[in-house]
Protein backbone atom coordinates (compact mmCIF):
# COMPACT_ATOMS: atom_id res chain seq x y z
CA UNK A 1 0.00 0.00 0.00
CA UNK A 2 1.36 3.40 -1.09
CA UNK A 3 1.47 5.71 2.19
CA UNK A 4 -0.20 8.95 1.70
CA UNK A 5 3.01 10.96 2.45
CA UNK A 6 3.79 9.74 -1.03
CA UNK A 7 0.97 11.40 -3.14
CA UNK A 8 1.72 14.55 -0.65
CA UNK A 9 5.25 14.55 -1.84
CA UNK A 10 4.27 14.36 -5.70
CA UNK A 11 1.39 17.14 -4.92
CA UNK A 12 3.93 19.22 -3.20
CA UNK A 13 6.56 19.22 -6.08
CA UNK A 14 3.91 19.73 -8.28
CA UNK A 15 2.95 22.59 -6.66
CA UNK A 16 5.75 24.50 -6.59
CA UNK A 17 6.43 23.31 -10.65
CA UNK A 18 3.47 25.42 -10.74
CA UNK A 19 4.59 28.52 -9.11
CA UNK A 20 7.93 28.46 -10.92
CA UNK A 21 6.08 28.23 -14.10
CA UNK A 22 4.33 31.16 -13.25
CA UNK A 23 7.12 33.05 -12.77
CA UNK A 24 9.46 32.90 -15.62
CA UNK A 25 6.88 31.94 -18.22
CA UNK A 26 6.41 35.16 -20.39
CA UNK A 27 2.87 34.73 -21.72
CA UNK A 28 -0.43 35.40 -20.02
CA UNK A 29 -1.44 31.88 -21.29
CA UNK A 30 1.20 29.48 -20.01
CA UNK A 31 1.28 31.68 -16.60
CA UNK A 32 -2.48 30.76 -16.79
CA UNK A 33 -2.28 26.98 -17.03
CA UNK A 34 0.57 27.19 -14.38
CA UNK A 35 -2.38 28.65 -11.88
CA UNK A 36 -4.16 25.00 -13.05
CA UNK A 37 -1.32 23.25 -12.40
CA UNK A 38 -1.21 24.37 -9.02
CA UNK A 39 -4.92 24.51 -8.27
CA UNK A 40 -4.45 20.64 -9.34
CA UNK A 41 -1.79 19.91 -6.51
CA UNK A 42 -4.14 21.46 -4.41
CA UNK A 43 -6.48 18.90 -5.60
CA UNK A 44 -4.08 16.07 -4.85
CA UNK A 45 -3.25 16.89 -1.26
CA UNK A 46 -6.97 16.75 -0.46
CA UNK A 47 -7.45 13.29 -1.87
CA UNK A 48 -4.38 12.41 -0.13
CA UNK A 49 -5.38 13.84 3.54
CA UNK A 50 -9.10 12.34 2.28
CA UNK A 51 -7.82 8.58 2.46
CA UNK A 52 -5.46 8.96 5.42
CA UNK A 53 -7.99 10.38 7.57
CA UNK A 54 -10.68 8.16 6.12
CA UNK A 55 -13.49 10.77 5.30
CA UNK A 56 -14.96 11.28 2.05
CA UNK A 57 -15.20 15.42 2.72
CA UNK A 58 -11.71 16.08 0.59
CA UNK A 59 -12.92 14.35 -2.36
CA UNK A 60 -16.37 16.65 -2.16
CA UNK A 61 -14.00 19.92 -1.83
CA UNK A 62 -12.17 18.09 -4.73
CA UNK A 63 -15.72 18.21 -7.20
CA UNK A 64 -15.76 22.10 -6.02
CA UNK A 65 -12.14 23.28 -6.54
CA UNK A 66 -12.83 21.54 -10.38
CA UNK A 67 -16.10 23.52 -10.65
CA UNK A 68 -14.63 26.49 -9.44
CA UNK A 69 -11.66 26.00 -11.60
CA UNK A 70 -13.62 25.66 -14.79
CA UNK A 71 -15.48 28.90 -14.12
CA UNK A 72 -12.28 30.64 -13.65
CA UNK A 73 -10.75 29.40 -16.54
CA UNK A 74 -13.88 30.73 -18.92
CA UNK A 75 -13.31 34.35 -17.23
CA UNK A 76 -9.66 34.29 -17.47
CA UNK A 77 -9.27 32.78 -21.22
CA UNK A 78 -11.97 35.62 -21.81
CA UNK A 79 -9.46 38.25 -20.80
CA UNK A 80 -6.57 37.08 -22.13
CA UNK A 81 -8.76 37.05 -25.78
CA UNK A 82 -9.69 40.86 -24.62
CA UNK A 83 -5.89 41.55 -24.21
CA UNK A 84 -5.16 39.91 -27.30
CA UNK A 85 -8.06 42.00 -29.26
CA UNK A 86 -6.57 45.14 -27.51
CA UNK A 87 -3.11 45.12 -27.30
CA UNK A 88 -2.26 42.22 -30.22
CA UNK A 89 0.04 40.45 -28.02
CA UNK A 90 -0.03 38.14 -24.48
CA UNK A 91 3.26 38.76 -23.69
CA UNK A 92 3.96 39.85 -20.46
CA UNK A 93 6.93 42.00 -21.11
CA UNK A 94 5.02 44.29 -23.24
CA UNK A 95 1.87 44.65 -21.16
CA UNK A 96 3.23 47.04 -18.31
CA UNK A 97 1.41 50.43 -18.72
CA UNK A 98 0.54 50.42 -15.10
CA UNK A 99 4.13 50.20 -14.45
CA UNK A 100 5.11 53.34 -12.19
CA UNK B 1 2.24 -2.99 -8.52
CA UNK B 2 0.80 -0.17 -6.95
CA UNK B 3 4.37 1.43 -6.39
CA UNK B 4 5.25 0.66 -10.58
CA UNK B 5 2.06 2.49 -11.15
CA UNK B 6 2.69 5.53 -8.84
CA UNK B 7 5.67 6.22 -9.71
CA UNK B 8 5.20 5.74 -13.67
CA UNK B 9 2.45 8.72 -13.03
CA UNK B 10 4.09 10.55 -10.90
CA UNK B 11 7.37 10.52 -13.36
CA UNK B 12 4.59 11.38 -16.19
CA UNK B 13 2.89 14.09 -14.37
CA UNK B 14 6.01 15.82 -13.04
CA UNK B 15 7.90 15.48 -15.95
CA UNK B 16 5.39 16.96 -18.40
CA UNK B 17 4.44 20.07 -16.16
CA UNK B 18 8.81 20.06 -16.05
CA UNK B 19 8.08 19.75 -19.99
CA UNK B 20 5.91 22.65 -20.36
CA UNK B 21 8.28 25.09 -18.75
CA UNK B 22 11.36 24.14 -21.22
CA UNK B 23 8.98 24.05 -23.47
CA UNK B 24 8.17 27.85 -25.83
CA UNK B 25 5.30 26.36 -28.00
CA UNK B 26 2.21 27.64 -26.18
CA UNK B 27 0.45 24.41 -27.90
CA UNK B 28 2.75 21.90 -27.04
CA UNK B 29 2.40 23.55 -23.53
CA UNK B 30 -1.49 23.19 -23.56
CA UNK B 31 -0.67 19.25 -24.81
CA UNK B 32 1.73 18.65 -22.15
CA UNK B 33 -0.59 20.06 -19.26
CA UNK B 34 -3.38 17.37 -20.83
CA UNK B 35 -1.03 14.68 -20.73
CA UNK B 36 -0.10 16.16 -16.90
CA UNK B 37 -4.02 16.37 -16.00
CA UNK B 38 -4.17 12.10 -17.56
CA UNK B 39 -2.05 11.25 -15.27
CA UNK B 40 -2.84 12.72 -12.42
CA UNK B 41 -6.45 11.15 -12.50
CA UNK B 42 -4.71 7.93 -12.81
CA UNK B 43 -3.09 8.86 -9.18
CA UNK B 44 -6.69 10.19 -8.38
CA UNK B 45 -7.67 6.80 -8.98
CA UNK B 46 -4.67 5.11 -6.89
CA UNK B 47 -6.00 7.07 -3.53
CA UNK B 48 -9.12 4.97 -3.67
CA UNK B 49 -11.32 8.30 -5.41
CA UNK B 50 -12.82 6.68 -9.18
CA UNK B 51 -15.55 9.67 -9.22
CA UNK B 52 -12.91 12.50 -8.67
CA UNK B 53 -10.55 10.58 -11.11
CA UNK B 54 -13.16 10.16 -14.25
CA UNK B 55 -14.22 14.08 -13.49
CA UNK B 56 -10.54 14.72 -13.60
CA UNK B 57 -9.95 13.16 -16.78
CA UNK B 58 -13.46 14.40 -18.84
CA UNK B 59 -13.41 17.83 -17.27
CA UNK B 60 -9.79 18.67 -17.05
CA UNK B 61 -7.89 16.94 -19.15
CA UNK B 62 -11.20 16.96 -21.70
CA UNK B 63 -13.00 20.10 -21.14
CA UNK B 64 -11.01 23.02 -19.75
CA UNK B 65 -7.78 22.48 -21.47
CA UNK B 66 -9.56 22.02 -24.80
CA UNK B 67 -10.49 25.79 -24.28
CA UNK B 68 -7.54 26.54 -23.77
CA UNK B 69 -6.23 25.20 -27.03
CA UNK B 70 -9.15 26.82 -28.43
CA UNK B 71 -7.96 30.03 -27.42
CA UNK B 72 -4.42 29.19 -28.10
CA UNK B 73 -5.25 28.44 -31.87
CA UNK B 74 -7.04 32.44 -31.94
CA UNK B 75 -4.03 33.43 -31.21
CA UNK B 76 -0.50 32.11 -32.83
CA UNK B 77 -1.67 32.15 -36.34
CA UNK B 78 1.59 30.63 -37.90
CA UNK B 79 2.08 29.41 -41.76
CA UNK B 80 1.50 25.87 -42.98
CA UNK B 81 3.79 23.40 -42.26
CA UNK B 82 5.75 21.48 -44.36
CA UNK B 83 4.37 19.01 -46.63
CA UNK B 84 6.63 16.12 -45.20
CA UNK B 85 5.82 17.10 -41.34
CA UNK B 86 2.31 16.59 -42.75
CA UNK B 87 2.56 13.66 -44.12
CA UNK B 88 4.63 12.00 -40.80
CA UNK B 89 1.55 13.87 -38.65
CA UNK B 90 -1.43 12.20 -40.46
CA UNK B 91 0.51 8.93 -40.61
CA UNK B 92 1.16 9.26 -36.85
CA UNK B 93 -2.37 10.46 -36.26
CA UNK B 94 -4.09 7.64 -38.23
CA UNK B 95 -1.47 5.00 -36.15
CA UNK B 96 -2.96 6.19 -32.79
CA UNK B 97 -6.78 6.71 -34.12
CA UNK B 98 -6.30 2.75 -35.05
CA UNK B 99 -5.15 1.81 -31.77
CA UNK B 100 -8.05 3.30 -30.48
CA UNK B 101 -10.24 1.90 -32.44
CA UNK B 102 -9.03 -1.63 -31.79
CA UNK B 103 -8.65 -0.74 -27.86
CA UNK B 104 -12.53 0.39 -27.57
CA UNK B 105 -13.22 -2.59 -29.83
CA UNK B 106 -11.62 -4.85 -27.17
CA UNK B 107 -13.29 -3.48 -24.68
CA UNK B 108 -16.70 -2.95 -25.85
CA UNK B 109 -16.42 -6.77 -26.73
CA UNK B 110 -16.10 -7.94 -23.93
CA UNK B 111 -19.05 -5.64 -22.42
CA UNK B 112 -21.31 -7.23 -24.31
CA UNK B 113 -20.38 -10.47 -24.66
CA UNK B 114 -20.39 -10.62 -20.76
CA UNK B 115 -17.04 -12.63 -19.04
CA UNK B 116 -14.63 -10.59 -17.57
CA UNK B 117 -15.52 -6.94 -18.46
CA UNK B 118 -14.40 -4.17 -16.57
CA UNK B 119 -15.26 -4.27 -13.28
CA UNK B 120 -18.50 -1.73 -11.82
CA UNK B 121 -16.51 0.34 -9.19
CA UNK B 122 -17.45 0.23 -5.73
CA UNK B 123 -20.66 1.80 -5.91
CA UNK B 124 -20.50 2.91 -2.46
CA UNK B 125 -17.93 5.44 -2.46
CA UNK B 126 -19.30 7.27 -5.45
CA UNK B 127 -23.01 7.31 -3.33
CA UNK B 128 -21.20 8.32 0.00
CA UNK B 129 -19.97 11.52 -2.21
CA UNK B 130 -23.82 12.29 -4.06
CA UNK B 131 -24.92 12.15 -0.66
CA UNK B 132 -22.76 14.78 0.57
CA UNK B 133 -23.26 16.88 -1.92
CA UNK B 134 -26.70 17.07 -0.99
CA UNK B 135 -27.04 17.14 2.16
CA UNK B 136 -23.65 18.78 3.96
CA UNK B 137 -23.07 20.80 1.30
CA UNK B 138 -26.22 21.25 -0.26
CA UNK B 139 -25.99 25.09 -0.44
CA UNK B 140 -22.17 25.11 -1.45
CA UNK B 141 -23.15 23.29 -4.34
CA UNK B 142 -26.23 25.62 -5.04
CA UNK B 143 -23.73 28.33 -4.61
CA UNK B 144 -21.34 26.57 -7.53
CA UNK B 145 -24.24 26.39 -9.72
CA UNK B 146 -24.66 29.84 -9.46
CA UNK B 147 -21.07 30.62 -10.07
CA UNK B 148 -21.07 29.11 -13.21
CA UNK B 149 -24.27 30.71 -14.52
CA UNK B 150 -22.20 33.82 -13.30
CA UNK B 151 -18.92 32.61 -15.43
CA UNK B 152 -21.17 32.07 -18.42
CA UNK B 153 -22.62 35.57 -18.49
CA UNK B 154 -19.22 37.02 -17.82
CA UNK B 155 -17.36 35.38 -20.25
CA UNK B 156 -20.31 36.43 -22.43
CA UNK B 157 -20.11 39.92 -21.60
CA UNK B 158 -16.17 39.81 -21.63
CA UNK B 159 -15.29 38.13 -24.89
CA UNK B 160 -18.84 38.62 -26.91
CA UNK B 161 -18.16 42.37 -26.92
CA UNK B 162 -17.37 44.14 -30.75
CA UNK B 163 -14.48 45.94 -30.95
CA UNK B 164 -14.12 49.80 -30.18
CA UNK B 165 -17.63 49.20 -28.38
Amino acid sequence: MIPPSAFFAVAVVLFVLGVLAFFVKKDLLTQFMSVEVMLNAGNLAFLALAKSLGKAEGQVIVLFVITVAAAEAVIGLAIIVLVFRQRKTIQTDELKDLKG
Amino acid sequence: MAWTVFFILSFLCIGSVAAMILSRNQAHNALFLVLSFSSLGGLFGLLDAPFAAAVQVLVYAGAIMVLFLFAIMMFNLRGELPVRVKKARLALTAGLGMFLLAELFLAGRKLVLGGAGVAPAAGGDTARLGHFLFSDYLYAFEITSLLILAALVGALALAGRKEGA
